[in-house]
């Protein structure tokens, strides 16, 4: 019914809902924060870890995963709140772009949506709230720029520089007390890459067993295959073909073909022809004189006995990335046809040594001594795997991040350094602005402010009395400074070496912003009907 | 519905399973219709403007969508009352033929069927409202031509262009970058632009999406941007002065359409077949790579066999490029599309400046861009954005742009925004009634009240006091004679629209007062339905 008593027809299908105005905003902001507040107590060095349990029949419901990363534990929950899944959404996108920040992207655009909330209830109108936060956020990436510094590529402190975002990084995660030890690994691993920005050079391997000490960075590059039986198990100075294509049976492609015959003497006869078929193609590999065969195909026996008799090591059922790894770190050509063996110097890879090893209690294979020598492989040792899959995710983002700096290049303290700096610019810029506006960029320091706020509260420490004195200390001057979770002060970051790629942060507050502003500006939220499902 | 018995109890049917029908008529129906439009309008209205609020729409299956755009808000809302939906079918329309106003077009129905609700109180008749609405209809759109201005769009680097493209974007999500992205708009519509014809082929203009960055970020490339990757993970990932060669037949053994079996009877035969097979693939090959072609783009699959052949030629090729893709790209470098191996020949190849592979954030994909093409210049605009709605929206945002420009180009008149013409209309049509001595001279006033229902919600919406700024605005319209006093909705301290520079497509205003008062002219036609029960 409306205001007059006139009853409505219903406009909307059956169990579809409609809320507008204030009844909407109260949902998205709602959803929005109680999502934030969610991940918020993983945030920071402190930061407590969350398992998550898969729902679902059947053997998922004994799969638990436990981690601290932001973007894991949110694309792993179901939320109804449409403005929940949009900070969903951008935790993703985090990821996707930069690697690491996911929980600060999250945490962020709650914490404005709860200053937003309150501005609200001072009747302030949306439109003047998102006018305020747009001047913020673009003082606040400014600031941000312009604190940032930029070391030469080469030079030896934009290695230290990566060495201590590594370490920054780490710090957050379980591997924490290793971090040294796994921020050297990482920083290897990617200046390895010399430049290049694709992580599938660089390997993990996960193998349950040992301690988390026991990792180590291989030079040379790992396949988790096993080398065939009755071929050699070590071969110096390889010639590698790696290959696509079928070594069971070859299919015949030609459309509609049928094999008929009416004795048995023709089904013996197209047998051996079809062994022929195989064994003429075996020939043809062999005419590149390869020492190591690679198939992402599976072999038959047949072939492969023959591959064996004339002395080369088969290598099985690579899978595909294996098999592009392969290629890559040997500089070998996928071959699926063999007709050219004149290419041989072109096509064939070329390895120092090739070898099973044992690790563990796995078999593996190893090529050192490659070609193009930018692949690598990390291999993680740890007592569960709950605790390999978190180090595998704590690893992805150091890598990430690392390989964001290497192409950005610029860096800012960390501690919470960058946010109270681009909070206290906010500050200054809203002393400027006439209008409402004024009051949503301070709302916007507030929300960036509550950043190293919550990392001092995961900490345990006097949150108020800390951020306090830390922004005296940037108002005197002291430009470095920053929190200090070891002991609970305010220390200078530059003696304790934490520092943070720029664009990881640039990213987060971009994406944050834009996603409180996109939820604040809805007045109005629409359910459709649920789509009805059958059941199976 | 109810039945009427005979005198032995047995009921009179006229309807098929009557009993489960819904009936409602007369006047009960014409409320009822106006209502359910009204709320349509009603959810729609808060979204006028530039100081318009967003919705939040999800969808059967979960998934979330945060629009401003009129046309994409009524299309997700589902609606299931057939009155309402002609609202949505006006929205789309207005979408089909203008591509922007498709909120303004829904609440200016709304306010006109608001009006009309009052009429039918009076006890009005429909016909003679509806008959009223036209007469008025005709004097707003002949008003409006008087009062719009042609504009020279090529004046000051088509500065005219970018404000209107500007006026579009301001209602979004994606305002604060309005000049970024309306400039980027007018540069892609002028570059495919075939200005002698004042015509523009939007299918030259390409719009991707993609996550991650800012909105800043969108840029315009000035070639085509595919969603696809080399076949081979080893060929070049750059191919200098491209010939291409735009296969819509698969790397495979042909499929002929008859049905057929070949029956293989002995080892012979076997051996020959094998033959056979090989040299499909080696034929194929040698008959791209002998036409000079130097990349091979395919709208199907390639054999594995027949991948490492080209790549063994060092021949470059892409498997999968959708449809549209194909055709866009044969349009931009002056490629015939080839169905037939046999049928390459140089002549059919296609020319670009180069063809690269490109990748983004940690996540490995890849993109290729075709730029420098041979023929027509083809436009890809990549969006950025933090998140795939925001993304969505912004794609959404430039298309209305692109629309707005679009229009400019083909016709340059111009009215200005801000309410103004529509004020204008309403003291125009006002007068008008004044002359009419029949019953419609009240529809025809309640015409006006509706045209100036669009300036109130605008102000109501930025939070100005709508009946306090229309009247002044009216006022003074009136007392300066100028058309182009409207509201202030950017408080920036004028309200002649000319000088904040708000422009609108003639066409556009036009469309929008014609096809709303077309629909409530159905609508107040309507004087039975019958439905099934259960709504």
């Amino acid at each position: 019914m409306d205001i007059v008593g006139n009853v409505l027809p219903q406009v909307l299908k059956d169990e579809a809902t409609e809320d507008k105005g204030e009844m909407a905003r109260l949902q998205s902001f709602v959803g929005a924060i109680a999502v934030a507040d969610l991940v918020k107590t993983t945030l920071g060095p402190k930061g407590m870890d969350k398992i998550l349990k898969p729902t679902g029949p059947g053997q998922e419901m004994t799969h638990i995963t436990v981690t601290n990363d932001g973007a894991t534990i949110l694309k792993s929950m179901y939320v109804e709140n449409p403005a929940a899944k949009i900070l969903i959404e951008i935790s993703k996108t985090q990821d996707e772009e930069v690697g690491d920040g996911t929980t600060t992207v999250a945490v962020l655009a709650g914490e404005l949506l709860r200053e937003g909330e309150k501005l609200i209830q001072k009747r302030i109108h949306p439109q003047h709230v998102i006018a305020g936060w747009r001047i913020a956020r673009d003082v606040a990436l400014k600031t941000l720029r312009d604190i940032s510094s930029e070391n030469d590529i080469e030079s030896q402190e934009f290695h230290n520089d990566l060495i201590k975002i590594a370490r920054t990084t780490l710090s957050s995660k379980l591997i924490t007390s290793d971090r040294d030890y796994f921020a050297d690994l990482c920083v290897k691993a990617v200046l390895r890459l010399k430049g290049s920005s694709n992580l599938d050079y660089i390997q993990i391997i996960k193998l349950p067993g040992g301690t988390i000490r026991d990792s180590y960075l291989d030079d040379g590059f790992i396949l988790k295959k096993q080398i065939t039986i009755g071929c050699k198990r070590r071969i110096e100075n390889a010639k590698i073909l790696v290959a696509n294509t079928a070594m069971d049976y070859d299919k015949i492609k030609i459309y509609g073909t049928k094999v008929k015959v009416n004795s048995m003497d023709k089904v013996a006869e197209i047998e051996a022809a079809e062994k022929e078929k195989m064994k003429h193609k075996v020939d043809k590999i062999l005419k590149f004189q390869p020492t190591v065969f690679v198939n992402r195909q599976l072999i038959y026996n047949y072939p492969e006995q023959l591959l064996a008799d004339s002395g080369i090591t088969v290598i099985e059922h690579a899978d595909f990335e294996g098999m592009e790894r392969v290629a890559a770190a040997t500089g070998a050509e996928i071959l699926s046809t063999f007709d050219a063996p004149e290419r041989r110097d072109q096509v064939l890879g070329h390895c120092d040594l090739i070898e099973e090893i044992m690790i563990g209690e796995e078999k593996m294979i190893k090529f050192t001594g490659c070609k193009k020598n930018e692949a690598c492989t990390i291999v993680l040792r740890g007592s569960s795997i709950h605790i390999l899959d978190e180090v595998d995710r704590s690893i992805h983002d150091v890598l990430c991040v690392l390989i964001t700096t290497v192409k950005n290049r610029r860096v800012v303290w960390g501690g919470g350094n960058s946010e109270m700096q681009m909070a206290a610019a906010c500050e200054e810029e809203a002393k400027k602005v006439q209008g409402k506006q004024a009051l949503a960029i301070e709302a916007y320091a507030r929300a960036l402010r509550q950043i190293p706020t919550i990392i001092c509260d995961n900490g345990g420490y006097d949150s108020a009395e800390l951020i306090q004195n830390f922004k005296v200390e940037l108002q005197k001057g002291n430009l470095t400074s920053g929190l200090n979770m070891n002991d609970g002060t305010v220390g200078d970051m530059k003696e304790l070496g934490i520092k943070e790629c720029m664009r990881v942060k640039e990213q987060a507050v971009m994406a944050a912003s834009e996603a409180a502003e996109l939820i604040m500006r809805v007045d109005d939220i629409v359910k459709c009907a649920p789509r009805k499902r059958e059941r199976a | 519905m109810s039945l009427a018995f005979d005198d032995y109890g047995r009921p009179y049917i006229i309807l098929r399973d009557q009993g489960q029908k819904k009936r409602m008529k007369g006047l009960e129906a014409y409320k009822s219709n106006i209502l359910a439009a009204k709320a349509v309008a009603n959810t729609l209205s808060s979204s006028l403007g530039p100081k318009g609020m967003d919705k939040m729409l999800v969808s059967p299956d979960g998934d979330v969508s945060v629009t401003n755009d009129g046309a994409t808000i009524v299309e997700k809302m589902e609606i299931q009352h057939p009155t309402a939906k002609l609202l949505v079918e006006l929205s789309q329309s207005q979408d089909a033929e203008i591509g922007d106003g498709t909120t303004g077009v829904v609440v200016l129905a709304g306010k006109l069927l608001e009006q009309a609700l009052t009429l039918l109180d009076k006890g009005i008749h429909p016909l003679k409202i509806s008959d009223g609405f036209d007469r008025a209809c005709d004097v707003a759109i002949k008003h409006l031509e008087t009062i719009s201005e042609e504009i020279d769009i090529q004046a000051n680097e088509h500065e005219a262009l970018i404000q209107a493209a500007c006026t579009a974007l301001g209602s979004k999500v994606v305002s604060k970058r309005k000049r970024e992205l309306g400039k980027i708009a007018v540069t892609a519509v002028l570059d495919v632009a075939d200005l002698a014809r004042r015509d523009v082929n939007l299918d030259l203009i390409k719009i991707q999406t993609k996550t991650g960055g800012s909105v800043e970020d969108t840029r315009l490339i000035s070639g085509i941007l595919i969603d696809k990757d080399m076949s081979h993970p080893q060929m070049p990932k750059e191919v200098k002065e491209a010939k291409i060669c735009l296969l819509t037949c698969p790397f495979e053994p042909p499929k002929p359409k008859t049905k057929h079996n070949i029956n293989i009877s002995s080892a012979e035969d076997y051996k020959k077949l094998y033959l056979q097979e090989q040299q499909y693939f080696v034929d194929m090959v040698k008959l791209v790579k002998d036409s000079g072609a130097n990349i091979a783009l395919c709208q199907w699959g390639f054999d594995d066999e027949a991948n490492h052949l080209l790549l063994q030629n060092e021949l470059p090729a892409v498997r999968w490029v959708s449809g549209t893709d194909v055709e866009l790209i044969a349009m931009a470098t002056g490629a015939r599309i080839i169905p037939r191996f046999q049928e390459i020949t140089p002549e059919k190849l296609g020319k670009a400046g180069s063809v690269k592979e490109v990748q983004f954030g940690t996540s490995n994909e890849r993109m290729l861009v075709i730029e420098n093409c041979q023929c027509t210049k083809a436009v890809t605009i990549l969006i950025r954005g933090g998140s795939q709605m925001i993304v969505d929206e912004a794609k959404r945002s430039i298309h209305d742009a692109i629309c707005v420009i679009r229009n400019l180009i083909k016709d340059n008149r111009i009215v200005y925004g801000g309410g103004s013409a529509e004020l204008a209309c309403a003291i125009q049509v006002l007068q008008y009634a004044d002359e009419v001595s029949s019953v419609e001279q009240y529809a025809i006033r309640s015409f006006a009240d509706a045209l100036e229902g669009i300036p109130c919600c605008l102000a109501d919406n930025c939070g100005l006091n709508p009946i306090t700024s229309v009247a002044q605005a009216k006022a003074r319209q009136l007392q300066e004679s100028n058309p182009r006093i409207g509201i202030d909705c950017m408080e920036l301290g004028t309200t002649d629209m000319k000088e904040q520079r708000i422009y609108e497509t003639l066409s556009s205003k036009k469309q929008q007062i014609q096809l709303a008062t077309q629909v409530v002219k159905m609508i107040l036609k309507i004087d039975d339905v019958i439905a099934p029960d259960d709504y």
